[in-house]
């Protein structure tokens, strides 16, 4: 069974440079993590692991309840809340804006559920041009090619890459330094941000009783975004809510340090509406748009309703020896690494990729970094329980389901595993001296081809017991 | 208190590594404790389990809880059928609140075998002699399931003779994963790959681990290239003298 | 509108909620406030913050050491009083930030200086806290390629925790509060580090 992921991550396996500069990446992030989260340096971590996963935990369990204070208080001070059930009316909504505004011009941030909902496409197609501004966005944008990680959009690229892309789309002079190319960027994208028209955000956070959105960031592109042009859009998934403000004494201290091992990052933005009476720079008009797009489904599974917790760190996927090996974009998906593999089998159905929760060796790194505690690898666990049960409604893979069913009658009748082991051995060829096996029979195959496989032994433990006289 | 132990040696030990449960038994006679192997049992499920056929592990974990119901303490060479018996069993029986019960108190009186040799007989010296350098694998779920990091490296170092030597990415997946290792097998090899550079890295010439599913799938990829370097559980390590 | 009563709605019976029902009180706000003095606060802050750090021990000191930074280029200033009883707006080449926003914004992009002051600082982990309101306006420490930020040393608190301590719902007071930990940066291409990618390559806080 090779599905379309699967030779994915074979050719994935196979590209050298691409193994070489993501295990450099995300080497680097988790270490920088390991050392700003350590017992000398943050002693209260686990604790506020602790906390940030029970604030989640209230918050969504009562999620109408925080959706409608944030919406009340927005409005209260003159912005505009803008429900959207899909990706559909996200779109619809934001080209709405737009034209009521007049925006032709608009610069965004990061934002991954502008890419979950193909924000861009739908601008472009609507006479709206949208520029990334994040400087890893922008490349991608440039070679239009979606994000290869939450934190890192171009990890994968070297500056020969990018230098050959600015080259090519920008028409200047090749130029293979990180800090003249970044020059560039900075240069071209002042321009967008002085003349565009409305400025497209994320939100990392939006608190409830504040009626505000937290925005973290490193470049100053999030603040210039939100603060040039006249008009403000933030586009949130409606799992981002959190209670208060000061629950961001919480989750301020793990995001950074999570994601890039940063215990504060250069610019956090609490953004809560159009400028104010006095204030002479800021937008005009502010606008929130609450997401669905499938989240009230995670929402209603009250054994994954977790996955929402999500902070979007990217702890996980810097951590994932799967991720480090195949990349962000082998996942099928807006998302990838460890989060990727259990939102998107829960987004886009079961069947959309049913190997990508069986991609993992269910080592548990994932579940020891995540910030806000979800318990990856049980969700892990749980998807491919509902996947098996799916493809056994449907009679599919009748072969697995028939061997565990034929392994459960061998494990619950022990006269019957004793004698396992003759059977086995006659499947297997057979060794001589301390040889392990070679060239396994086809279900073994795949292991023999890479890897020698043991003999089962001539008498087992059991058989050996009876002969065993107690050494005192 | 009672001396007298019961050994769950895990199919895989039964069926194709039976010195690592006779070593097991060997060791903990040797400090003063008694054992019984019951013949009823067979596996605690987790193939299943991680390969999502849940209603078929379920059966195999009632199984299990019927044959060692009154066993005092239950001693395991393998940190993954610990992990599984002590955490998942719960999952398991969620819709069954009476063995669920019975599995969270059974549960109690689970030991993997390093963490029974320090916490209840408080043993770290248990008079072995291996004169070899030696480098130690973190398997996944004893590691992060049960937080077990210091246990063995405490009785490596009681080794009379012994050079331990940690590996870099000590905590990094070996690639088995169970059914992973069969279906994702490109991804399995290429992480057993990594494994293995930073086990030859060390110099060591023995590589010591609590479960024989990632030493089985270390020793297969160690054969294959040709190297002469040995799996050896901490149990067999233990046991010589 | 339908679309939000619809989306609530699916909340709510995924939930098993009614609507209007009750919300139990959320988990206590986790709030640990350290207890350090002036100097303590002072000396985190210096070690903590990402950018330049000087700290003043006389007014006078402070003015040299800005006339120093300035160093006769093109300044916006914001109108935060602190930095006119130190006379630092009267220095040439130092212009307050006009009242029209054309005008202010001009004087950004063509500035090398931004000069502000700071609502608070926060010593752990070290970052300046700007409120936008009449005294202090978002591009100013944005826009200029190098930003000057002075401050009473008793603005500076312990950490966040005291932070929204005193400021429970920093919404009240301004559209927009802003924590500056250091200078802009990236990682993004090939990890290489770079400053000033859309904010100032340089930011320098005197404490006074």
């Amino acid at each position: 069974m090779s599905t379309i992921f699967e030779q994915e991550i074979h050719v994935a396996l196979s590209d050298l440079k691409l193994q070489k500069t993501i295990t450099a990446a995300t080497d680097r992030f988790s270490e920088k993590r390991r050392d700003v989260v350590a017992p000398d340096v943050l002693p209260e971590y686990q604790e506020l692991r602790g906390h940030a996963n029970r604030l989640k935990q209230h918050t969504l369990d009562h999620l109408d309840y925080y959706l409608e204070t944030v919406e009340e208080r927005i409005q209260s001070r003159g912005g505009h809340v803008v429900w959207c059930a899909d990706a559909e009316a996200a779109v619809n909504a934001v080209v709405a804006i737009s034209h009521e505004h007049g925006a032709k011009l608009a610069v965004k941030s990061k934002s991954m559920v502008s890419e979950e909902i193909h924000l861009n496409e739908a601008l472009e197609a609507n006479g709206i041009e949208p520029v990334e501004t994040d400087l890893g966005e922008y490349i991608q944008q440039l070679a239009r090619e979606r994000p290869y990680h939450i934190v890192a959009p171009a990890l994968h690229k070297t500056r020969g890459d990018v230098a050959d892309l600015f080259v090519e789309k920008l028409g200047v002079e090749r130029n293979e330094e990180p800090e003249e190319l970044t020059q560039i960027a900075r240069c071209v994208l002042r321009e967008k941000f002085l003349h565009a028209d409305m400025g497209i955000s994320g939100a990392n956070f939006v608190v409830a009783e504040s009626g505000a959105v937290v925005l973290v960031e490193n470049e100053g592109n999030i603040r210039m975004t939100t603060s040039a042009p006249r008009v403000h859009v933030a586009v949130a998934g409606i799992e981002k809510l959190i209670p208060r403000a000061a629950d961001l004494a919480v989750f301020l201290k793990l995001l950074g340090r999570s994601g890039s091992g940063q215990p504060i990052t250069s610019y956090t933005s609490f953004l809560s509406g159009p400028r104010r009476e006095g204030e002479i720079n800021g937008p005009e008009e502010f606008y929130l748009l609450l997401v669905d797009n499938g989240r009230t489904r995670i929402l209603a599974d009250d054994e994954k309703r977790q996955t929402l917790y999500c902070i979007r760190c990217g702890a996980c996927a810097n951590v994932c020896p799967v991720y480090r090996r195949i990349g962000g974009h082998t996942y099928p998906g807006t998302y990838s690494g460890p989060i990727g593999a259990i939102l998107t089998p829960q987004f886009a159905g079961l069947g959309h990729e049913p190997a990508l929760p069986f991609a993992s060796s269910l080592c548990g790194a994932c579940g020891e970094v995540c910030p806000v505690k979800i318990d990856i690898p049980r969700m892990l666990l749980a998807l491919r329980r509902d996947i098996k049960k799916g493809e056994t409604r449907e009679n599919r893979w009748l072969p697995e389901k028939l061997a565990f069913q034929g392994w459960r009658w061998v494990i619950r009748h022990p006269w019957v595993f004793e004698r396992a082991g003759f059977f086995a051995k006659a499947f297997l060829p057979s060794q001589d001296g301390d040889s392990w096996i070679r060239t396994g029979p086809v279900p073994l195959a795949p292991w023999t081809d890479t890897r020698d496989f043991p003999p089962p032994a001539d008498r087992s433990f059991r058989q050996l017991w009876r002969s065993r006289r107690p050494k005192q | 208190m009672s001396t007298r132990v019961s050994l769950f040696v895990t199919c895989l030990v039964d069926q194709f590594f039976p010195r690592i449960g006779l070593a097991m038994a060997d060791v903990l006679e040797r400090v003063g404790y008694q054992c019984e192997f019951r013949q009823d049992q067979t596996c605690c499920g987790q193939p299943a389990f991680n390969s999502g056929f849940t209603s078929e592990a379920r059966e195999v974990a009632r199984h299990f809880l019927r044959t060692f119901e009154d066993a005092d303490y239950i001693i395991v060479p393998s940190g993954s059928c610990s992990a599984m018996i002590r955490h998942h069993f719960a999952d398991l029986f969620e819709k069954d609140p009476a063995a669920q019960k019975a599995a969270s108190e059974l549960g109690r009186r689970v030991y993997e075998f390093t963490e029974f040799l320090t916490l209840v007989a408080q043993v770290e010296d248990v008079g072995a002699r291996y004169e070899e350098v030696v480098t130690f694998h973190d398997s996944c779920h004893g590691l992060r399931e049960l937080g077990i990091k210091s246990e063995p490296r405490r009785l490596l170092e009681n080794v009379r003779g012994l050079e331990l030597r940690e590996m870099e990415r000590v905590e990094e997946c070996c690639g088995f994963g169970g059914i992973f290792s069969v279906k994702l097998s490109e991804l399995s090899s290429d992480m057993l790959d990594g494994k293995i550079q930073s086990i030859v890295a060390t110099g060591a010439r023995t590589v010591a681990g609590l479960d024989a599913s990632c030493l089985m799938h270390i020793e297969g990829g160690l054969r294959r290239r040709g190297l002469p370097i040995r799996t050896l559980h901490l149990a067999e390590v233990l046991a010589r003298t | 509108m339908p679309e939000r009563e619809n989306i609530l709605s699916n909340v709510r019976s995924a939930l098993g909620r009614r609507g209007g029902q009750p919300v139990p009180e959320p988990p206590p706000v986790r709030i640990v406030v350290p207890e350090w003095s002036r100097e303590e606060r002072v000396r985190r802050f210096s070690q903590n913050f990402n950018g330049d750090t000087f700290v003043a021990p006389s007014q006078d000191e402070a003015r040299r050491f800005v006339a120093g930074k300035l160093d006769g280029r093109d300044t916006v200033s914001s109108k935060e009083s602190f930095l006119g009883e130190l006379g630092l707006t009267d220095f040439p080449n130092v212009r307050l930030a006009p009242d029209d926003a054309g005008e202010l914004r001009e004087l950004c992009i063509e500035a090398g200086v931004g000069l502000t002051g700071a609502t608070y600082a926060i010593a752990d982990p070290g970052a300046l806290v700007v409120l936008a309101g009449r005294e202090e306006e978002r591009l100013i420490s944005l826009v200029p390629p190098r930003h000057i930020a002075v401050i009473p040393a008793d603005r500076i608190l312990t950490s966040l925790d005291e932070l929204f301590t005193i400021l429970p719902d920093p919404a009240r007071e301004s559209s927009s509060m802003v924590l500056i930990g250091g200078p802009s940066r990236t990682g993004d291409i090939e990890m290489t580090l770079t400053l000033g990618v859309h904010g100032p390559r340089e930011v320098c806080v005197v404490i006074v």
